[in-house]
């Protein structure tokens, strides 16, 4: 089975979130750039096929030459090789196209994403990747299984969850259920030795139109303060819930 | 021109979500000075939607589409985009909402920003507001596509009556079953879930252990509320994965988040801000969620929470 993960590089959760440039641009400035954690799943998953099923796994972004330690630290993980598309990411939609081109010539069986990137919070490039590839989607996946051509996923729903049956060639895009947090996987020294002898290979991006442009970040308004309560006065936040608040 | 909203229904019914959407694609409609067009599948009470806004309901009724298929919805939703000649399509952020946007959008060659929360700041050029980085920042930005898809956040417009007479039509879609077909659906019924619920009780590892859960059990009961956690609560068995909200679990936009011995990590705030009025309870006044609360008490939660059970069932009563 060959297996395409596909990595985006984003600053980890603790970063401060500050904007430069007019607030035009994300200030990058003393942040700490890491594999997304969905991605994460998506590639311990992708892992445990490897090891359990056999497959390779080639991880992808689509990115500036920035970004290939998250390239670097799939491949010390166990990645096979490594693809990194020449481009700025702008936009899911470019994004999208991008991954789809290089999966049509290189015929991938899985391909595993994240459910979202945790900076743009898009949700987008998965299903767009499926539906441009034709191939079968499951979004939002925290199970799977893989026999010969047939996968059985399971999908997070409002309020539960479902199982789905579909076939390969698939596009999952995963989440924690994919494996277990303690299944996640962490480079050894060998792996990292091992990486800097793995193919990264860096292509060029094709030309297509971006269909979304960002113009400005804004930062929420700092918050009032928060109103205390004294703990005999259980009455007193009943009266504000209901009569200032009105959410009761 | 039109504006086309999917006002999904859940077992013929419409949820909060998709009146919310209809509302909101009335808005638009009325900048962009056209019509507002609603498409349901399997909806018991089309007719329904005129209320908040629709002035032309399309009506899907088709036994293969009785269960949900992504790709199949994306594609009637399509075929109905292309047929009204819709400028603007709006998806709810439901988790079926936001499996299909995508897919609607790469069939339709069209720019899409999900996570929106207010209508255009100007429509030439397209501009909308979205959340971006986890809730800690919004993004202004411009889609530059002939068609255009918004997924809109979670309770961010709210529901608007607006009665209007609309004119109901019936349509068949071609799309046929897609490569992914429903085998088992596993759901509790009748259990407030995060995503719909108006309020939510959440508890931390503050609450020591999972036999102290009745306290947020009954406390949600009595607010008609759904119950979350923390990710730690989670990690160490005491709550289902599934009740984990914060950056890597769930994502929370209710009217009212309670938090009970939840310290306020950075990433447990960032999945919950975007609920509108924030409660914490807390023994430790220098715990950073009372930077984000709206409404906090320094107290224990065994001494404070029993309390406050009690006096809301009185209030719930006279109320
Ligand atoms: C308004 C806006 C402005 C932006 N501005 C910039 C900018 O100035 N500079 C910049 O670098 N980026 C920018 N981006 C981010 C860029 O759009 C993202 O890297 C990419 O488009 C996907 O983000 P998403 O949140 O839509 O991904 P999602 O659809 O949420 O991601 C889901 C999954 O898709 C895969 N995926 C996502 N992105 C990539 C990728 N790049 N390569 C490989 N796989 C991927 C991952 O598996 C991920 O888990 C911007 C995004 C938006 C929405
Ligand atoms: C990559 C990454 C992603 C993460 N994603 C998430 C996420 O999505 N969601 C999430 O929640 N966390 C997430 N975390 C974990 C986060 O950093 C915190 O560790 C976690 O939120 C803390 O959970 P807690 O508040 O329940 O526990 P603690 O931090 O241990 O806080 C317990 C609180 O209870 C209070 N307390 C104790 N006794 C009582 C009592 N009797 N009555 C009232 N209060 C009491 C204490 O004062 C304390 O403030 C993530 C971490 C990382 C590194």
């Amino acid at each position: 089975m060959k297996i395409l993960v596909c990595i985006s590089h984003v600053p980890d959760t603790t970063s401060k979130i500050n904007f430069t440039e007019n607030d035009s641009a994300f200030d990058s400035n003393g942040v700490q750039y890491v594999i997304n954690p969905y991605d994460e799943f998506a590639l311990a998953r992708a892992m445990w096929f490897k090891e359990k099923q056999g497959a390779s796994i080639t991880v992808i972004t689509v990115g500036n030459a920035g970004t290939e330690p998250s390239l670097r630290k799939a491949l010390a993980i166990g990645a096979d090789d490594a693809i990194r598309i020449d481009a700025e990411a702008t936009d899911g939609f470019f994004v999208a196209k991008q991954l789809a081109e290089v999966a049509k010539s290189n015929g991938y069986d899985l391909i595993l994403t994240g459910r979202e990137s945790i900076d743009y919070n898009g949700a987008m490039v998965p299903g767009m990747l499926a539906t441009f590839l034709d191939y079968n989607f499951v979004n939002a996946c925290i199970g799977v299984e893989i026999e010969n051509n047939t996968a059985t996923a399971i999908k997070e729903i409002d309020g539960g969850s479902e199982t789905l049956s579909t076939s390969l060639p698939l596009v999952l895009a995963g989440q924690k259920g994919l494996v277990e947090e303690k299944e996640l996987r962490i480079p050894n020294m060998r792996g990292i030795m091992m990486a800097r002898k793995k193919p990264l290979s860096v292509v060029a991006a094709i030309e297509t139109e971006a269909t979304t442009k960002s113009v400005r970040f804004e930062k929420p308004e700092e918050k009032s303060a928060c109103k205390m309560v004294a703990a005999s006065d259980i009455d007193g936040l009943i009266d504000l819930l209901h009569n200032e608040a009105k959410v009761i | 021109m039109s504006v086309l909203v999917f006002a999904e229904a859940s077992e013929g019914k419409f949820k909060k979500a998709a009146l919310e959407v209809v509302s909101y694609g009335k808005k638009i409609a009325e900048q962009l000075g056209t019509e507002l067009v609603a498409l349901t599948i399997n909806a018991s009470n089309a007719s329904e939607l005129a209320s908040y806004g629709a002035q032309k309901i399309i009506k899907v009724t088709q036994d293969n589409q009785e269960s949900f298929d992504a790709k199949c919805t994306a594609t009637t939703i399509k075929e109905v985009a292309l047929k009204e000649a819709a400028d603007v399509v709006i998806i709810d952020s439901s988790s079926n909402g936001l499996y299909v946007a995508p897919i609607v959008a790469a069939q339709l060659n069209a720019g899409y920003a999900s996570n929106v929360i207010d209508v255009p700041s100007s429509t030439q050029p397209f501009t909308v507001k979205r959340k971006a980085f986890s809730n800690k920042a919004f993004n202004h930005t411009e889609i530059s596509t002939a068609v255009k898809v918004i997924g809109l956040a979670k309770n961010s417009f709210g529901i608007v009556e607006n009665s209007t007479t609309a004119t109901e039509e019936d349509f068949t879609s071609t799309a046929t079953a897609s490569g992914v077909s429903s085998t088992a659906l596993n759901k509790a019924s009748g259990q407030v879930t995060i995503a719909d619920a108006d309020v939510v009780v959440s508890g931390g590892r503050g609450l020591k252990g999972p036999e102290n859960w009745g306290l947020i059990e009954d406390l949600a009961e009595v607010l008609g509320a759904a119950t979350a956690c923390s990710k730690p609560v989670s990690d160490l068995g005491w709550r289902p994965h599934a009740e984990h909200v914060g950056q890597t679990g769930k994502p929370v936009a209710s009217n009212l988040y309670i938090a009970i011995g939840i310290s306020g990590a950075i990433q447990h705030l960032a999945g919950i801000n975007a609920s509108k009025v924030k409660v914490v309870i807390n023994t430790d006044p220098e715990a950073p969620f009372f930077k984000a609360a709206d409404y906090g008490i320094v107290g224990d939660a065994f001494e404070v929470v029993p309390q406050l059970i009690e006096k809301l069932k009185v209030f719930k009563a006279n109320n």
